[in-house]
């Protein structure tokens, strides 16, 4: 089996969100990097695979060289190599284009449900759609068998089990693994990344059709009103008659 | 031109996000000077469309898309936006429309932006605003493609009654053997609860309640407030509530009306996801906890005393509204 996990270079969890350039940029001033938590699930499921039954791990980026750090923690985790596709992410279409470039040469295509920077939660479907692969979003269960999978997808009050086969596209989420598996490298696995292949590869000229112009922050939050535990009266008088939402 | 709007039903049902997103349409519809068409698959009765302001519905009936399959149904709304030359279509936020949308953004060649919260601030250059950073800021998104999807989020529009007649066509869309390359062999699905992605109220539980035993005030305050139940993602990391449960930045998405967290000290990961909601009550016994700064009703107090006094005021206050 080979798989390929795309890896999305994000914001630590914790980040405080700033904008610079007349708010048409994000703020990577101070800012921690990690690999996008979603994606994080993706590939410590393909590490169990590749122990269980056999697999090599692949993980790919589409960014700078100051994504590189992001990458080398993947291999660490144990991805076996690892790809940058050297282009500024513009936009979710852009993204899944240069993947596609990539995707070709693998059956099974792990990438996160979402990126918790843009949160455009397209690359994989689009991904999929332009390699023609089948697909699962919101995976949170996956199993394979030879070149048949079965998925687990979590839905609006519930979860639905699906059938597929390869080439297949998975948009992953917490509970394809759960937290507790997730690996912090160890020194033996950060020694090993180094020497690990990192290929850097140019983009295909891509045409964009969306662009973030401007960012915003949410207006600031009036003062709370805190109510005695001893007067509730008043907090159901204030959501019915001040909230109006009771 | 037509803006066609996926109206999603659920059991042959139309889904309250489905009135919100042929509410939008409309919206959209009346700055371009177009008409609104919707769109159903094996909806029972189609008839409240016309109250949100739809035009012209096409109904889809077939067996085949008895289970969502996001490759068959985006199948079938690119051949209803060909058909209806629409170069906007709008879509939710449910967990369905978000698995279809990229696959219909490929196959209509339109831009996509998801998680719009607003009619767009122009149409040429089309923008929209959407939240970005889970819900920790907003960016407007330039969509440049000659056809343009929209994502709406929920409860950020609302329903805006338009009372119109609409007029029903069938459609019968060619479907493809490889659309259904991809089958559903089981659906598990809790019947007979409010689900956090339908309900307007939330009520959210973290580690102060110190152990799952204590679920039942919560469950109850959730009941007399028809309300879903969630948790922080410490509490599902410990397996006291299932993941299914988990609300925040790697859990589920929360934009209700009302959002009560009791005993949850509120980490920017937690907030980032319930952000959305539009009032917030927090009831916790350290009134440094950080979900004091983002709440909008407070009470500083221990949730074991609290919260069982609230369940009695708010059935207090049911009975003399009923």
């Amino acid at each position: 089996m080979k798989i390929l996990v795309c890896i999305s270079h994000v914001p630590d969890t914790t980040s405080k969100i700033n904008f610079t350039d007349g708010d048409t940029k994000f703020d990577t001033n101070g800012v921690q990097f990690v690999i996008n938590p979603n994606d994080e699930f993706g590939l410590t499921r393909a590490m169990w695979f590749k122990e269980k039954q056999g697999a090599s791990v692949t993980v790919v980026n589409v960014g700078g060289p100051e994504t590189e750090p992001t990458l080398r923690k993947a291999l660490a985790i144990g991805a076996d190599e690892a790809i940058r596709i050297n282009a500024t992410p513009t936009d979710g279409y852009f993204v899944a284009k240069q993947l596609a470039e990539v995707a070709k040469d693998y059956n099974l295509i792990i990438a996160g449900r979402e990126s918790i920077d843009y949160n455009g939660g397209m690359v994989p479907g689009m991904l999929a759609t332009l390699i023609d692969a089948n697909y699962v979003n919101n995976c949170i269960g996956l199993e394979v068998e030879g070149e048949t999978a079965t998925a687990v997808r979590e839905i609006d009050g519930g979860k639905e089990t699906l059938k597929t086969t390869f080439p297949l596209v998975i948009g992953g989420q917490k509970g394809l693994v759960e937290e507790s598996d997730l690996k912090i490298p160890n020194m033996r696995g950060i020694m090993m990344a180094r020497k690990k292949t990192l290929n850097i590869t140019e983009p295909v000229s891509g045409d964009v059709a969306t662009k973030a112009v401007f960012f915003e922050k949410p207006a600031p939050k009036g003062a709370i009103k805190l109510i005695s535990p001893d007067n509730l009266d008043e907090l159901v008088d204030l959501l019915h008659n001040e909230a109006k939402v009771i | 031109m037509s803006v066609l709007v996926y109206t999603e039903t659920e059991n042959g049902k139309l889904k309250k996000t489905a009135l919100e997103v042929a509410s939008y349409a409309k919206g959209v519809a009346d700055m371009l000077g177009a008409t609104v068409t919707a769109v159903t698959v094996n909806a029972e009765s189609t008839n409240e469309l016309s109250k949100y302001g739809v035009d012209k519905v096409l109904t889809v009936k077939n067996d085949k898309l008895g289970n969502f399959n996001a490759k068959a149904y985006a199948d079938v709304l690119k051949q209803a936006a060909q058909k209806e030359n629409s170069k906007v279509v709008i879509v939710s936020s449910s967990a369905n429309a978000k698995f279809m949308a990229p696959i219909l953004a490929i196959n209509l060649n339109a831009g996509y932006a998801s998680n719009v919260v607003a009619l767009p601030e122009s149409d040429s250059p089309f923008k929209v605003k959407r939240t970005a950073f889970t819900n920790k800021a907003f960016n407007i998104t330039e969509i440049s493609s000659e056809v343009k999807l929209i994502g709406l989020s929920k409860n950020a529009y609302g329903l805006k009654e338009n009372n119109g007649a609409a007029t029903e066509e069938s459609f019968s869309p060619e479907l493809n053997e490889a659309d259904f390359s991809t089958e559903v062999t089981n659906v598990d699905k809790v019947t007979g609860k409010v689900t956090i992605a339908d309900a307007e109220i939330v009520v959210s539980g973290g580690r102060g309640l110190k152990g799952p035993e204590n679920w039942e005030m919560i469950e109850e305050l959730a009941d007399v407030l028809g309300a879903a139940t969630a948790c922080s993602k410490p509490v599902s990391d410990m397996g006291w509530r299932p993941h299914s449960e988990h609300v925040g930045q790697t859990g589920k998405p929360v934009a209700a009306n009302l959002y009560v967290a009791v005993g949850i000290s509120g980490a920017i990961q937690h907030l980032a996801g319930i952000n959305a909601s539009k009032v917030k009550l927090v009831i916790n016994n350290d009134a440094e906890a950080p979900f004091f700064k983002a709440a909008d009703y407070g009470v500083v107090g221990d949730a074991f005393e609290v919260v069982p006094q609230l369940i009695e005021k708010l059935k207090e206050f049911k009975a003399n509204n009923a």
